[in-house]
């Protein structure tokens, strides 16, 4: 165990490595650059501006020893800095941390809870009237763009209805504390989380199904089922459990990529999370917004894939991991 | 007849008490607007884009303000002369002003920030600078311009967004973009900073100091982080926002907001500005090189249509070079206007020979990709084939730049006078690649040149108006850019918030006179 978990840190570090070299080539490699951006929302620039801009952000250099300038400071945990946002990208990311992190996985139990559930429940009554609303209704919100559905649930419970904050992370300007900012922040979170777990409710929501259809047609259910064992127990121990491993190779993907924030979500519903930071930084081309994002939104798919498959053994002993 | 007379009096005397309370400020109450993009910094020296400006305004001030007429009004100078002969200018302070963290602004500040800060951050204020031979301080209240020659313009660059003052006490003898300060902007103006939660919103809080008695009116001022323009109007609709900046929302929810209960709107606010917009047409290479192509151009687009379907019916037909709102704006231009037989004629003429021209629109949203689709469809018309090529922003910038298009759109500020915001434009000595706020098309035409240059050095505006309009006959002539619309961009607000716009910047530097009838 200690060995496969070594083997496969060791394995990280290199791949994170390869991630960082690639994303600063791609991201270079596109047009523009952050300093004409800047000078472009002043709206005027001379050659003096924009070359001391350059400067600044060390773009003068050439291309090899920006990369390794880069690199040494990764290797040193030392994201950089946000010259258009004059702040160090580490604080960046760390500020905009708690917002994404509440919205990503408050969505993802709501995904998983809500998926897994309609899931089993549609694989029991298979063929039914009740199996045919579940997969519709999840399909839909699966099929329906992000956005639209977004900015629906905004107009229905905030223009139309009144019930719900249509925007933002809290109440600006209440100063609320304890119990009542908790629940002020609670309030702006339920459309934001729901619109964006109901879009993977539907994936587990499939996924959960097919899988206990298919393993309820093995042998060892028919073994159990002919020793007497109850319904909701051979449903629960025996069918449920073994069809959850696809559902957690799926969930350690998502989960991977919660640090990542979703732009799409954070954007129509102005929640202050790193999804939205990372999309506003490729705008700008601020490089070291992007890679430091891409940084650790990709160390954290490594770490959730290793998790996953520290899990696999768990939900199912017959898996041995080696390295 | 008497009683009549009495109740008419009384009725009289009730309205007019009503009118003069609805027209007393009320102090107190929380503005919350809207803000977008986020503004990359609040240090007004150091970034001048447009959201920088709208926040920053109300804490950084300048020497003057401007009316709707462009004229100079006081602000952190209280009076002004002008020698006759052009060359000197002297400016009184005003008594009592404090920096926002208690420190006394002197006319030492105003050279620090003119001579050392500005001059080394500010790319557009620099070349204005170029014309200023000296500036002394003789004493604390006093400062006093020498130009090198006569420079028409002057007087305009006095504007918060062109000329922040800095406390030298702060920057001086510091690395001025890294000074640990600009995350905690101190000005003189009548708000202050307060808090920054960047991607939710930014709060400015009332100067207790400002030396003008009463004011500002408002408490606070939330300047709230929306970055989808949906979600604006959403929020505007629900009542968390009082103030909607001009271009906060996209032009086809403009009607539907205006007509709201409680909401009014103005087009006030951008006479300094004076967005203008055009299609860069690349005379560096290809048929645009053809006057005739350009002129067909010009006249196969139907402005008047881009006005009412896409822009509401707001802003103008541009005539030529100049807004009708930046001064020495020449009305009697050659004819430019919507002729599709007249196009067909000019592209008989041309070289155009059916090659496809690519179009590059301004990456701002909805509204330019429409008017893109618009002008292909016109330009089709008369037989001209476009290609859209879609960019964002940074793409945008690198292909003007490198003069990577046939046509493309754009729109750039005039700051109130031609030799500010114009010139720069069709001067030939502009001309350089890697900067898309040059003269772009490469346009090159002595007689413009030299009438530019003159124009700008003559101390008398009537030698100024004569020379700028040659300027603008001749190159309305020879078609450098195609010239589509004075943009405006309405700025939108509960109607109990009174006077948000009272200056030529508009919300840019309002919130000082701002108040809530609440």
């Amino acid at each position: 165990m200690f060995g496969f978990i070594a083997a496969r840190l060791v394995t990280a570090v290199f791949i994170l490595l390869g991630i960082v070299v690639l994303n600063f080539i791609l991201i270079h490699a596109a047009p523009g650059d952050p300093a004409a951006v800047m000078a472009g929302e002043a709206g005027a620039a001379d050659e003096k501006f924009l070359a001391d801009l350059r400067t600044q952000f060390g773009l003068d250099q050439p291309f090899t020893v920006q990369l390794w300038n880069y690199v040494s400071g990764v290797i040193q945990l030392d994201l950089g800095f946000s010259y258009r946002q004059q702040m160090p990208v580490a604080q960046l990311i760390w500020d905009r941390l708690p917002a994404t992190l509440l919205l990503t996985s408050t969505a993802f139990v709501i995904s998983i809870v809500i998926g897994v559930i309609a899931g089993v429940l549609a694989a029991q009554m298979q063929g039914t009237w009740w199996d045919t609303v579940i997969s519709t209704v999840a399909l839909l919100f699966y099929a329906t763009p992000l956005f639209w559905v977004a900015l629906m649930a905004s107009l229905v419970f905030s223009v139309f209805l009144g019930w719900l904050p249509g925007f933002g992370y809290e109440t600006i300007g209440a100063n609320y504390t304890g119990l009542a900012r908790v629940l002020d922040i609670g309030t702006h979170l339920i459309l934001p989380a729901s619109t964006l777990g109901l879009f993977f409710t539907a994936i587990y929501m499939r996924m959960t199904r097919a899988s206990m259809l298919e393993v309820s047609r093995l042998d060892f259910v028919k073994t159990a089922r002919a020793k007497g064992l109850r319904s909701s127990v051979i449903q629960r121990r025996h069918i449920l459990r073994n069809a959850l491993l696809p559902v957690i190779t799926l969930a350690g993907l998502q989960a991977g990529q919660i640090v990542g924030g979703a732009v799409l979500t954070e954007t129509v519903f102005a929640w202050p999370g790193i999804g939205r930071l990372m999309f506003e930084a490729i705008n700008q081309r601020d490089y070291n917004v992007i890679l430091g994002v891409f940084f650790i939104s990709a160390a954290m798919v490594l770490l959730f894939n290793l998790i996953t498959d520290l899990l696999y053994g768990v939900v199912d002993p017959r898996i041995r991991l080696t390295s | 007849m008497k009683t009549f007379r009495l109740l008419t009096t009384v009725a009289a005397l009730a309205l007019a008490s009503a009118v003069a309370a609805q027209d007393t400020p009320k102090s107190g109450g929380t503005l919350n607007a809207v803000i977008q993009p986020e503004p990359p910094s609040l240090m007004l020296g150091l970034v001048q884009n447009g959201p920088t400006q709208m926040v920053a305004g109300q804490i950084y001030e300048s020497l003057l303000r401007y009316d709707k007429d462009l004229n100079p009004m006081p602000s952190l100078a209280k009076e002004w002369t002008k020698s006759e002969d052009g060359i000197t200018y002297t400016f009184t302070l005003q008594d009592g002003v404090l920096w926002h963290d208690g420190t006394p602004f002197t006319s030492a500040d105003v050279l620090f920030s003119v001579d050392v800060f500005l001059r080394e951050t500010h790319a557009r204020l620099r070349a204005s600078l170029e014309q200023v031979a000296s500036i002394e301080t003789p004493d604390d209240k006093t400062v006093v311009f020498t130009l090198k020659q006569p420079f028409g313009p002057f007087l305009g660059i006095f504007e918060a967004g062109t000329m922040p003052m800095i406390p030298k006490h702060i920057y001086e003898g510091t690395d001025f973009a890294n000074n640990p300060a600009n995350n905690t902007p101190i000005g003189t103006g009548p708000f202050k900073f307060e808090e920054w939660q960047r991607g939710s919103y930014i709060h400015l809080v009332k100067n207790d100091d400002y030396y003008m008695a009463g004011k500002p009116y408002l408490d606070e001022i939330y300047y709230q982080v929306i970055p989808d323009a949906a979600s604006r109007a959403v929020a505007f609709e629900t009542g968390k926002i009082d103030l909607l900046p001009g271009g906060s929302v996209e032009n086809f929810d403009v009607p539907r907001l205006t007509a709201m209960d409680n909401v009014c709107s103005t087009d006030a606010g951008w006479e300094f500005f004076g967005p203008h917009s055009w299609m860069w047409l690349n005379m560096h290479e290809g048929p645009m090189m053809d006057k005739n192509l350009r002129k067909a151009v010009m006249h196969g687009l139907d402005r008047e249509f881009a006005r009412d379907a896409l822009w509401n019916g707001t802003g103008k037909v541009a005539k030529g070079p100049v807004s009708s709102v930046t001064r020495f704006f020449e009305t009697d231009t050659p004819d430019i206007t919507f002729d599709p037989e007249k196009a067909k004629e000019f592209l008989a003429a041309s070289v155009y020979n059916g090659e496809t021209l690519r179009l590059l629109p301004l990456p701002y949203g909805e509204t330019w990709q429409r008017w893109a689709e618009a002008t292909r469809q016109n330009l089709a018309d008369i037989g001209i084939t476009v290609e859209i090529v879609a960019t964002d922003v940074a793409g945008w910038n690198q292909k003007v730049a490198d003069w990577d298009f046939d046509m493309a759109f754009t729109y750039l500020y005039q700051y109130g006078d031609p030799a500010l915001g114009v010139s720069r434009t069709y001067v030939s000595t502009n001309i350089a690649k890697g900067s898309p706020w040059n003269n772009v098309s490469g346009y090159v035409n002595e007689e413009v040149d030299t009438l530019f240059a003159d124009a700008a050095i003559q101390a008398n505006d009537a030698d100024r108006q004569s020379l700028y309009t040659q300027a603008q006959n001749i190159i309305v002539d020879d078609v450098p850019v195609a010239w589509m619309l004075e943009l405006a961009f309405p700025t939108i607000y509960r109607c109990d918030l009174m006077n948000p716009v009272s200056t030529a910047i508009g919300v840019n530097d309002g919130m000082r006179d701002a108040w809530l009838d609440r």
